[in-house]
């Protein structure tokens, strides 16, 4: 394979589409949203349960995609656990501005960590919104909007 | 490679984009369905138009304007005589199949159907085959029916029969080939039932036309509808066949220039003869002139010819992917153009196609444009080869391998 495209498929994100972390529905949440990109027909359904203090104390989802959305769904949860709704909210604007190549995480300071296993993405227009759609879904979920899409 | 006496790799040397790398690798094109590549011939009949008689038509007495008149209109005798219909007057140009079949739903659609009327539409459509009719029904009271497919993906003909037999249907849309199944319908079969119950049949041959020997009059279709640009020519132009009879007495689909005789705020506006009364506007003419390019191009080889070595690759192609125990078909009617859908168990389509393209394989993954045959088969999308007659063994080769690597990187 090319190195564009092993830069993307590493074994961090097989991993995370093969057994994605935080996969399952919860029936008692705080918020929550419906993502959906009609060019692929992925969809992710997101809950989380914000504590009192601001805090992600939970978060999960469940849904179908490809390799690129399953595991980025799955790393999202696992970084915005624990954090606060502002840091979460930050997270977001790093991936995304990563995704569309305006944040190289190499050279500009972030708090991106793992989640820069996707910044490939950039090189593959295709493929931006398969790595943003959890990220969409997780900020249309904070400002209370059920639905997301990445039309 | 020949085959049957088919050289291929002739033909593939008229195709200047078949001597690309894609990632390093010889382009392998399999997305035939979505548009097929251009030969060399219909690349310089429009380099030739640009550089020697680019003019409008149907207007000037300068010699460009002429020339140019004259070898869009010759297209017009190439398209009737390619798709056998009876006059070249019922050959309609216009952008595309969708096009073609906005016309017809709202030029015929606004006239003859009223409340209570059913079109019939199969599940198998393309989009460009519902939303047009969806769009007419909900203005004239009509309703859209579905004809339901079966598992293998043909249209239920038993449930075809009881559809016409129960309401008071006046059109019945169906494609002639699959774009997402690859499914040949039986066109003049169900044509002939249409019939005998009063009504049209509106056909979306743009899958068939590049790949078979196609007549309208044998088909008995009514109304046929195809583009240039899945036909090696360019995009941007397509067909619209009407039966006379039914081209007849429609109304208007745009107005302006070249769609009247006269215009007068006085004595009121008389039209042009048909087919030019659907052409309103400067056409696509240089795309017009390439299309008769590109038909001529494959009437030299002959369209049974690339019927026949098309049914080997889509064989060959078959058996190597079944081959593969994770690989499921989505279409396995007997009567099939040489177009593979296929899932793998546990891959995402897209991830499938991220792949394959680094390999310099180009298929195309998704849902087609035909949403109601990924829901009939419970699957998001679907990573569809689409083959052509320069498509070779050694490409599906190619195209096996890749999906093998496919399954051990995933899983």
């Amino acid at each position: 394979m090319n190195a564009r495209t092993k830069q993307l498929y590493q074994e961090l994100v097989l991993d995370h589409n093969r057994n994605p972390r935080n996969y399952r529905s919860m029936e008692v949440h705080s918020h929550h949203a419906h993502g959906h990109n009609p060019l692929c027909g992925d969809r992710l359904e997101l809950f989380l349960k914000v504590d009192a203090d601001g805090l992600v104390a939970d978060v999960s989802f469940i849904g179908d995609g490809c390799a690129i959305s399953k595991a980025s769904a799955s790393m999202m949860t696992a970084a915005v656990k624990g954090k606060t709704v502002a840091d979460a909210e930050t997270l977001f604007q790093e991936f995304h501005a990563m995704s569309m190549g305006t944040l190289d995480p190499e050279s500009a300071p972030n708090h991106l960590g793992k989640l820069a296993v996707f910044a490939g993405v950039r090189d593959l227009p295709a493929r931006v919104k398969c790595a943003t759609l959890a990220w969409h879904t997780l900020d249309a979920a904070l400002h209370g909007h059920e639905q997301t899409s990445t039309e | 490679m020949k085959t049957n006496g088919f050289d291929v790799e002739r033909i593939r040397a008229d195709f200047p984009v078949l001597e690309r790398m894609v990632n390093g690798h010889p382009l392998a094109y399999m997305d035939n369905g979505a548009s097929a590549q251009m030969p060399r011939a219909v690349i310089e009949t429009g380099t030739e138009y640009r550089s020697r008689y680019h003019a409008n038509i149907h207007r000037g007495v300068h010699t460009l304007s002429q020339e140019a008149t004259e070898a869009y209109e010759a297209t017009r005798e190439l398209v009737r005589a390619f798709i056998g219909a009876a006059d070249q007057r019922e050959v309609v140009f216009t952008g595309g199949t969708t096009d073609s079949l906005n016309l017809v739903a709202q030029c015929w659609g606004n006239t003859h159907l009223k409340p209570g009327d059913v079109v019939l539409v199969s599940e198998m459509e393309h989009h460009a085959n519902i939303v047009p009719w969806d769009l007419v029904c909900r203005r004239t009271g009509a309703r859209m029916v579905k004809i339901p497919i079966t598992d293998s993906g043909e249209v239920d003909q038993d449930a075809y029969a009881m559809l016409l037999a129960a309401d008071s249907v006046k059109a019945v849309c169906i494609t002639h080939v699959s774009n997402a199944l690859g499914t040949v319908n039986p066109v003049r079969h169900m044509a002939d039932l249409a019939h005998a119950h009063g009504a049209v049949v509106v056909v979306d041959g743009a899958q068939a036309v590049p790949h078979a020997a196609v007549d309208v009059q044998a088909l008995d279709a009514d109304f046929y509808a195809f583009s240039a640009h899945k036909m090696c020519g360019p995009t941007g132009i397509g067909v619209l066949y009407g039966k006379m009879e039914h081209l007849k007495g429609l109304p208007p689909y745009r107005g302006g220039g070249d769609m009247i005789l006269s215009v007068s705020f006085d004595s009121g506006i008389r039209y042009n003869a048909i087919p030019h009364y659907f052409e309103a506007g400067t056409p696509p003419i240089e795309q017009g002139i390439q299309l008769g390019a590109a038909i001529r191009y494959l009437t030299a080889i002959g369209m049974d010819r690339i019927a026949a070595y098309e049914q080997e690759l889509l064989a060959y192609a078959t058996e190597k992917l079944l081959a593969i125990p994770q690989v499921r078909l989505v279409g396995t009617a007997p009567h099939k153009a040489a177009v593979i859908s296929f899932v793998i168990d546990g891959v995402h389509p897209h991830d499938v196609g991220t792949v394959l393209d680094d390999l310099g394989i180009a298929v195309r993954t998704g849902h087609h444009c035909a949403q109601p045959v990924m829901e009939r088969f419970g699957v998001p999308a679907t990573t569809r080869a689409s083959f052509a007659f320069y498509n070779t063994r050694a490409e599906i080769d190619r195209l096996a391998d890749g999906v093998r690597e496919v399954i051990r990187l995933f899983q």
